[in-house]
């Protein structure tokens, strides 16, 4: 238990966030995408953080016990709007095309809370950074 | 104050369990967006009882009086103001200013640590 701790389990953080981060980019790229098919349409990804609340969840000895990890990435469960479309060359037989179930404004949202959360962390390493050199000047008193 | 058996006196394990705390909150913040985390804090009082075997205690009038704290565990979990939709018990801007302060008081048993310290190179070299 030492203050060295604080930089592996805010590094857990910033990794998991930038995971969240890259998910949301990929559901931003595929915004306007189509298929011919509900099950082909692009799912919305999500990503499902789990704390590493005990040594069982990471190496033996690693110093980011109390970190955080992403347990899971799981689709959107929104459901596909269906769009009657016969013109369009991915038109099923019935006519309909199946657009991504990702709502922009979401994902922006999503784009906001990761990018404040990796903040905070980056300011927590900061602050124990600091703290850290101030312990290390004590020799120089 | 004995110098050599125990020159840094209390602050020594107080700066331990200033880390302690500061890693908790740590741990609080790196899982803000994680469903079903519960925020834990430590009791600063009672983890001091435990370092000095005795428990601190009001002995003058003048002294606050603390509340009495009977378990052992001093690592406790913080009761939210509000409630989440994902079960989770941070609240980021209560735990950015418990970190603030951890930080801060973190300082404060260093500058005690330093004056200590100087004190006794002050006193080897007896000027």
């Amino acid at each position: 238990m030492s203050i060295g701790n604080i930089f592996g389990i805010a590094g857990t953080a910033l990794n998991a966030q930038l995971v969240r981060m890259n998910a949301t980019a990929s559901n931003l790229a595929n915004a306007g995408t189509t298929a011919s098919s509900e099950a082909e349409a692009f799912k919305a990804k999500r990503t499902v953080f789990k704390a590493l609340v005990n040594e069982n969840l990471t190496n033996a000895g690693a110093p980011y016990v109390g970190g955080v990890k992403v347990d899971r990435m799981q689709d959107d469960s929104t459901p596909i709007q269906a769009i009657y479309d016969p013109s369009n060359p991915l038109a099923d037989a019935g006519g309909y095309i199946y657009p991504a179930n990702v709502n922009e404004v979401t994902e922006m949202v999503e784009m906001m809370a990761s990018s404040r959360s990796y903040q905070n962390n980056v300011e927590v390493v900061n602050t124990a950074r600091q703290l850290m050199l101030r312990t290390l000047e004590l020799t120089r008193t | 104050m004995d110098l050599f058996s125990n020159p840094l006196g209390i602050h020594e394990r107080a700066l331990q369990a200033r880390s302690q705390r500061m890693e908790l909150i740590a741990q609080n913040i790196a899982n803000a967006d994680t469903p079903q985390y519960k925020a834990r804090d430590l009791d600063f009082k009672q983890v001091m009882n435990q370092q000095l075997g005795q428990p601190i205690r009001a002995t003058d009038d003048r002294h606050y009086a603390i509340a009495e704290t009977t378990d052992s565990n001093a690592v406790k979990f913080r009761v939210p103001f509000n409630t989440s939709f994902d079960d989770n018990t941070v609240e980021i801007s209560v735990e950015q200013s418990n970190y603030g302060k951890a930080a801060a008081d973190y300082q404060a048993t260093l500058s005690f640590l330093e004056s200590r310290v100087s004190g006794i190179r002050k006193a080897l070299k007896g000027e």
